[in-house]
């Protein structure tokens, strides 16, 4: 963790006369969760390594709308989105990357039948390009030969049809990649999505995170990866609720990137 | 010529019944709202070839799709049997293509073959349904009569392929005692090799009875072919043929879209630019998200018909796997059921739709239910013929915001945050970019 950070927002650009080639959608949990924004770092860290031109909107980002459209408020999805769009227009950006799923797939598949058009990567797409491209290498790095299990986040999976990128970077840390018995395109759920994240669940029999994280505890993996910061809240607790923390760890896939390359 | 005349009746009958129901369904599902569709018209044709026509998403469970392969390859194929059932019936022949030989003893054989494993299918899966041991096939909502709609169509389907083999056996049969008397055969023996096996049991009967089992199960099994098209109107059989349309128009958007809505999006841009224009909506204001099944698109109705309650979306679903309410195969029942309803009343009123005080929300699906989805997807990956539950817990759930202003308090505040500050948790927009600094 040696290097210093230096994330500049869009208007600090502007007011340098720079035009960043990518701009990094940080997202709520990103910009406010103390976890999340670990996961927001490491992601910075692994962009400005690679020197890839990126800046964040800071204080002109708000929320995409997507817990709002999920949850039944088309109106105030729609308010959020079209402020949103407004503002990148404004700065005319054209590729982003997101920290989370829930973004990506509102400004890659919502967005656009609103006006909103844009190149958009989520954060193990774009990472898995610059590793390709060799701007980043990791030599027998921290997971080499761990087991480690990923958690597919539906909204990156499912939803979108991304279940390579995350699994290349897994197998380029030389670590063991181990399948949850449901995973992929029939991965389960955290539980977090479709607004769950805010309110409690409703009356069951059980937790959805608990049931998923006895899939990822059953693969023995010392790790357990996510690309989401709502999964890493919902396997972390359920990590915690079989008290396992002390062998299991829940990171994102930026973070274990980033820990390996030593950055 | 009696025979020909009760034929014809029989075949007008059918076809008044099964162009009524027809007409019936469409009607219900034009109820829908209009929706844009978006995709070019080859992808949905290779949609319907993959899912529909190539059964490619049953695969995923391999037992059930292989017997469920013989079902349809049998059920496609035995019909062609229909035609020259048809033409007999029509004109008082008997097997009128018997005269292209080699090509009508293959086909045949063919039939026979399949109509042995068909039958051997749906034993299967009537055994393995009844036994209890599957959980999606024991759920609540099978209670009753979707377990014996189940149920019958099985036992028709065995009780059809027994009626045709049987008549190939008299045929047989026949072909024995013929032989014997003029050494004449007009079918050959080699068209029967599952009817010969047990055609024993009818050896020995003289060639009147022979002739009279063959023509019972001759009528048995046409009669029973139009009854079962009749029935499966009203059944949740209706997928052999609803599963084409359906996958055709399914959603060619990654699963994770969901529809922005335009009524919506005219009253936002002008809330955030009064002198903006907006097109006025095409028919008149509409209710935000969906009440009842006409808030609902004929899409999501169209699958409401198509569903056959075969679970994979409930068995794949989170919420129902952790006990909650929700089982998205009930949200296409309770669709279709509320469906059938308003069309009845509406038959039952010349056609006019009146208020009966019931609605979609509430009387058939309760908010609990709705308020359990993660909107995973698990469930429109899951559904071999690409049914989307989602979309209309969605549209249900817009309804109760939009319109009801109702939803867990929790929400509610969540919905103030993202308001007040831009981030669904109570935190200020200023500290946003606090990351970068600590």
């Amino acid at each position: 963790m040696s290097t210093e950070l230096k994330v500049k927002t869009m208007a600090e650009c502007v007011a340098a006369g720079e035009v960043p080639e990518v701009l990094f959608w940080v997202g709520c949990a990103g910009s406010f969760d103390d976890r999340a924004k670990k996961i927001t770092k490491a992601i910075a860290r692994i962009l400005q390594h690679c020197n890839v031109s990126f800046a964040i909107l800071g204080q002109e980002e708000t929320c995409t709308g997507d817990p709002a459209k999920r949850a039944g408020n088309e109106f105030l999805f729609q308010m959020m989105a079209m402020q949103n769009i407004q503002i990148l227009q404004g700065y005319e950006v054209k590729k982003i990357v997101t920290g989370c799923p829930h973004c990506f797939n509102t400004i890659k598949n919502e967005y656009p039948g609103l006006g909103g058009q844009f190149e958009v990567l989520h954060h193990t797409q774009l990472i898995n390009q610059l590793m390709s491209e060799g701007k980043i290498t990791i030599e027998g790095g921290a997971f080499k030969g761990k087991k480690i299990t990923f958690h597919d986040p539906c909204y990156l999976g499912r939803a979108n049809g991304e279940y390579e990128a995350p699994r290349e970077l897994i197998r380029k840390l030389d670590a063991e990649l181990v399948e949850m018995k449901r995973s992929k395109a029939n991965g389960l759920c955290c539980g977090a999505g479709g607004a769950q994240m805010f309110k409690e669940a409703e009356q069951g029999l059980k937790e959805i995170n608990v049931e998923r994280t006895e899939d990822a505890l059953a693969t023995g993996s010392e790790v357990v990866a996510a690309g989401c910061p709502f999964c890493n809240t919902m396997m972390t607790d359920g990590v915690k609720h079989f008290e396992k923390e002390q062998s299991v760890q829940v990171k994102d896939i930026a973070e274990l990137i980033a820990e390996a390359a030593d950055l | 010529m009696i025979a020909q005349i009760a034929f014809v009746l029989l075949l007008a009958t059918a076809s008044f019944f099964i162009f009524k129901r027809f007409q019936f369904v469409k009607r219900n599902i034009l109820l829908g709202r209009d929706v844009q569709l978006a995709g070019e018209p080859s992808q949905r044709w290779s949609t319907m070839i993959r899912v529909a026509l190539g059964q490619g998403k049953m695969f995923t469970r391999p037992f059930a799709a292989v017997m469920h392969l013989i079902l349809y390859a049998g059920f496609i194929i035995i019909n062609i049997e229909v035609l020259e059932i048809l033409i007999d019936g029509l004109f008082g022949t008997h097997r009128v293509f018997a005269g292209i030989g080699g090509l009508y003893t293959f086909l045949i054989a063919t039939f026979e073959v399949l109509a042995l494993l068909v039958l051997v299918a749906c034993v299967v899966f009537l055994v393995r349904r009844n036994a209890g041991s599957i959980k999606r096939f024991t759920m609540p909502e099978l209670k009753g009569w979707p377990q014996n709609d189940a149920n019958l169509i099985l036992i028709t389907e065995i009780l059809l392929m027994t009626a045709f083999l049987t008549m190939n056996a008299c045929d047989y049969q026949l072909n024995q005692i013929i032989i014997k008397d003029a050494s004449h055969t007009y079918v050959s023996d080699a068209a029967f090799p599952i009817s010969s096996i047990w055609s024993g049991v009818l050896e020995g009967s003289s060639q009147n009875a022979l002739h009279l089992i063959e023509r019972f199960c001759w009528w048995f099994h046409i009669i029973g072919i139009l009854a079962f098209i009749v029935y499966l109107s009203y059944s949740k059989h209706l997928h052999i043929i609803l599963a084409f349309p359906n996958t055709y128009y399914s959603k060619l958007q990654a699963p994770g879209t969901l529809n922005n809505l335009q009524s919506v999006t005219n009253e936002v841009k002008l809330m955030l630019d009064p002198s903006a224009q907006v097109p006025p909506p095409p028919d008149g204001p509409q209710r935000f998200g969906a009440k009842d099944v006409n808030d609902l698109s004929w899409v999501n109705l169209m699958n409401a018909y198509s569903c056959t309650e075969c679970g994979r979306c409930t068995s794949e679903c989170p919420a129902n796997q952790t006990g909650k309410l929700l089982s998205p195969r009930k949200i296409m029942m309770d669709t279709r059921d509320r469906l059938e309803e308003v069309g009845r009343s509406m038959d039952a009123s010349g056609g006019e739709w009146k208020e009966d005080g019931k609605s979609l929300l509430r009387d058939y699906i309760t908010e609990e239910e709705l308020w359990a989805c993660t909107s995973c997807n698990a469930c429109t990956e899951a559904c071999p013929i690409n049914i989307n539950p989602l979309d209309i817990i969605i549209d249900l759930r817009r309804y109760l915001i939009m319109e009801e202003s109702k939803s867990p308090e929790s929400i509610t505040v969540m919905f103030n945050n993202i308001e007040n500050n831009g981030a669904p948790w109570a935190m200020s927009a200023m500290d946003r970019d606090q990351w970068r600094n600590n």
